[in-house]
């Protein structure tokens, strides 16, 4: 029985592997630069080449743009061993993933949480097919890491909610279709017992958006206001008032994203970066002692991280787990990678604080070292996930 | 390969906490170290040879249990939780391992057995100055007629005052070579040093120590790769004890925290204490997956072995330092009392840590395996 398994993985791998090679485009095998080099779907969705709407159609025809969902909801309905292979077959050729979602990554693992089976049939297809653009309503200006205290209302009007307040961080919600959100259904309850999640379509009547220019220069993050927004009751997911289960799931799930898990990009190592840009000593060791330390030091923690979440994966698999874990990942992975870019400002030197004026062309580095302050804050600051780890692991008591 | 223990590592390790917590507790320590610093306890070894410790790594081939480096790596972990003192490390973990990478068959043969009752006991004399390190040794063997003659000293050599047996590090003309030295023989000074941790070290002095050459440990085996291995073992291994150190230290003051009341309040409740304690929570994390990969990387022959060994002992250093000193504060006035056990951990941890090599050594160590 074992045998015959293998066996026909093998052959999974062979055929995956060789269909690959044979559809996938040259130019959608090379590294991306910008979250823009993707293809974000949605319904204005254009694609920068030819290459990538090839590549886009095919994994579409073939079933994998979302390879492990169900086939009635659109997806290839791959086991979790051929899945992996997939992504190990795509990792090692460097295949660009065909579609970047929100509702691939955040919305759809909700929807087959907590959703009907009517919702589902009618969204996750729709995902998968890249015709919404779906942006996350969390965070609000008096409700950050205070999420739950979170004021947007939504009033029962009989055959619909009438939906009134404001969302901050709204990833590209200028440029959504759709917006999940987060909004107070009972104003009498407890403050985690009156949430609700709803979705709106972003060209609602009352719905407009504004960037938020970031240090970093860009605007991946919008503000968005709600002013008496009519929305179809049937487009609450899950239970009234029950929608701070489905926030807890997906923040669990969002900080997995967040902290590195699932990342499939391999990163350049430091060193290597040190060793093109600065002077050695006569043994070929970095002549600057103080960052040569840093730098091993870094690398020690960052390879003995992926070894960490390897084993608590691996411990995963034996029953063994606790989904408080997920902010630990969160906390420590997000401070990794503020150590990493501050390393490299430091290899960079004067080099590194080009900003020039163009933000699409110019200032890579110091504007992906601005950017990198915000993942310590965006998904639960550092502070929230100690929170989280004290009382849950620990145990320490709370006042 | 899992990174995870298996069933079988799961229940010795079990049967570890069970003896030691049993038999060696903390107050054991203590009471070995107020009867003049005894090195540790007769019949704890006994038990330990009983419960077949010794033989954990010794090859099939001459009766062992060929159980792994996964296996006393479990032990170690668990006697750093209790800072259970006995001859594991000095002897298994460093003796019985270099007569396991030996190719003197006839010295094998000779000395397994007694090693696995516990009757004979291996020590390695290694360090020569204030630090670890393993490329310049001033100790030299050279060959006169069928014996070598020995000269040079050594210090930090553990349970160096009740070894019989010392494992020599020395130079024969350019090449490094381990030799088997009966620790009677005539040449040698023995000093005995106590340490912060109150184990029993030795500085040892060898002036014209005649050998015979059928102790020298590597036949054909070149030097240097027997020494990166055997050091791959004593790095790993060291970093074992060292998580148990950690994870000790770290529970006995979590439990501190929810219990000791200031200002009317549980202190356990103040968000400044938490946050350092999951700090030190996350790093120990880290610290279980690179000591579990460095010991699993032994088992497998992994070619980076080494490079694992030197981050578990770098790792290790780094976090025993942090979490002891944490450990410390956050007990406040009774951490640093005699009467409370928690300065043990800081004392053992700081021994451990010099132990081949601290923290510096080893991260610079890893800059030089990946080329900076």
């Amino acid at each position: 029985m074992e045998t015959k398994i293998s066996v026909s993985l093998s052959d999974f791998r062979t055929e995956t592997r060789a269909w690959l090679e044979a559809n996938c485009p040259e130019s959608m095998r090379q590294p991306v630069k910008d979250p823009f080099d993707l293809f974000w779907g949605g319904r204005n969705a254009k694609f920068n080449s030819e290459d990538q709407r090839l590549w886009f159609e095919r994994m579409l025809e073939k079933k994998w743009v979302v390879p492990y969902w169900e086939a009635k909801y659109g997806g290839g309905g791959l086991t979790s061993d051929e899945n992996n292979i997939l992504t190990q077959e795509m990792t090692r050729l460097g295949c660009r993933k065909p579609l970047y979602s929100f509702g691939i990554s955040m919305l759809g693992p909700a929807l087959l949480n907590f959703a009907s089976e009517d919702q589902k049939l009618h969204y996750l297809p729709q995902i998968v097919e890249g015709k919404i653009w779906w942006c996350q309503g969390y965070s609000e200006p008096n409700a950050g890491s205070d999420l739950a205290s979170l004021q947007t209302k939504a009033i029962d009007k009989g055959d619909h909610y009438e939906i009134t307040g404001s969302k901050v961080w709204t990833s590209y919600a200028d440029k959504s279709d759709w917006i999940f959100c987060l909004v107070r259904t009972d104003f009498n309850a407890t403050k985690h017992n009156g949430i609700s999640f709803i979705l709106i379509d972003m060209t609602s009547k009352g719905v407009s958006t504004r960037p938020i220019k970031l240090i970093s220069g860009k605007s991946p993050f919008c503000e968005t206001f709600f002013d008496g927004v009519k929305v179809p009751k049937e487009n609450l997911i899950g239970n009234l008032n029950e929608g701070w289960t489905i926030a807890k799931y997906l923040l669990t799930h969002e900080r997995q994203m967040i902290g590195g898990i699932g990342e499939t990009d391999v990163k350049k190592e430091v060193h290597t970066t040190a060793l093109e840009k600065l002077s050695l000593n006569s043994s070929g060791a970095i002549s600057d002692g103080v960052l040569r330390n840093q730098i091993s030091d870094f690398e020690m923690d960052e390879e003995i991280f992926d070894l960490t979440i390897q084993r608590v994966t691996d411990e995963a698999k034996t029953g063994n787990n606790s989904g408080a874990l997920s902010s630990f990942f969160k906390f420590y992975g997000t401070e990794l990678n503020i150590a990493r870019h501050e390393l490299l400002m430091s290899i960079g030197g004067s080099e590194a604080l080009f900003w020039g004026e163009n933000e699409k062309k110019d200032g890579d580095l110091a504007r992906k070292f601005c950017r990198s302050k915000g993942n310590s804050i965006e998904g639960g600051t550092s502070e929230i996930q100690l929170n989280i780890i004290s009382k849950l692991i620990l145990g320490l008591p709370t006042k | 390969m899992a990174l995870i223990i298996t069933e079988e590592q799961k229940m010795l390790k079990d049967s570890a906490t069970e003896l030691l917590s049993a038999k060696a507790p903390i107050s054991q320590m203590r009471e070995l170290r107020d009867s003049k610093y005894t090195p540790f306890d007769k019949e704890l070894w006994e038990e330990m040879v009983a419960m077949g410790w010794t033989a954990l790594t010794v090859p099939e081939r001459y009766n062992g249990l060929d159980f792994g480096f996964v296996g006393l790596g479990q032990i170690l972990e668990e006697t750093g939780r209790n800072l259970s003192k006995s001859p594991l490390i000095s002897s298994i973990l460093l003796g019985a391992s270099a007569l396991r990478l030996s190719d003197n068959e006839a010295l094998k043969v000779k000395l397994f057995p007694g090693i696995m009752e516990g009757t004979s006991q291996l020590t390695l004399a290694i360090q020569e100055g204030k630090h670890h390190q393993t490329s310049i040794f001033n100790t030299q063997a050279i060959l006169k007629g069928d014996k070598y003659v020995i000269n040079g000293s050594k210090t930090m050599v553990i349970d160096g005052t009740t070894a019989n047996l010392f494992i020599v590090a020395c130079l024969v003309d350019e090449n490094y070579s381990l030799f088997i030295v009966d620790a009677k023989s005539s040449g040698i000074t023995v000093s005995k040093k106590i340490l912060m941790d109150s184990g029993s070290y030795a500085d040892i002095i060898f002036k014209n120590v005649e050998v015979s050459a059928e102790n020298q440990l590597n036949i054909k085996f070149d030097g240097r790769l027997f020494l990166d291995q055997l050091m791959t073992i004593s790095y790993s291994g060291i970093s074992a004890e060292l998580l148990g150190i950690c994870k000790q230290a770290f529970d006995i003051t979590i439990q501190y925290l929810k219990e000791r009341q200031q200002f009317g309040v549980i202190i356990g409740t103040y968000q400044a204490l938490q946050h350092r304690a999951v700090i030190l929570f996350s790093e120990i994390e880290l610290c279980k997956s690179i000591v579990l990969k460095a010991l699993q990387a032994i088992d497998e022959n992994d070619t980076s072995a080494l490079k694992y060994a030197h981050l578990a002992k770098a790792k290790l250093c780094k976090t025993a330092k942090l979490v002891t000193n944490e450990a410390i504060q956050l007990h406040g006035g009774i951490g640093v009392t005699d009467d409370a056990d928690i300065g043990f951990y800081l004392k053992r941890a700081r021994v451990a840590q010099q132990l081949f090599g601290d923290y510096n050594y080893h991260l610079d160590q890893l800059a030089k395996i990946k080329g900076y």
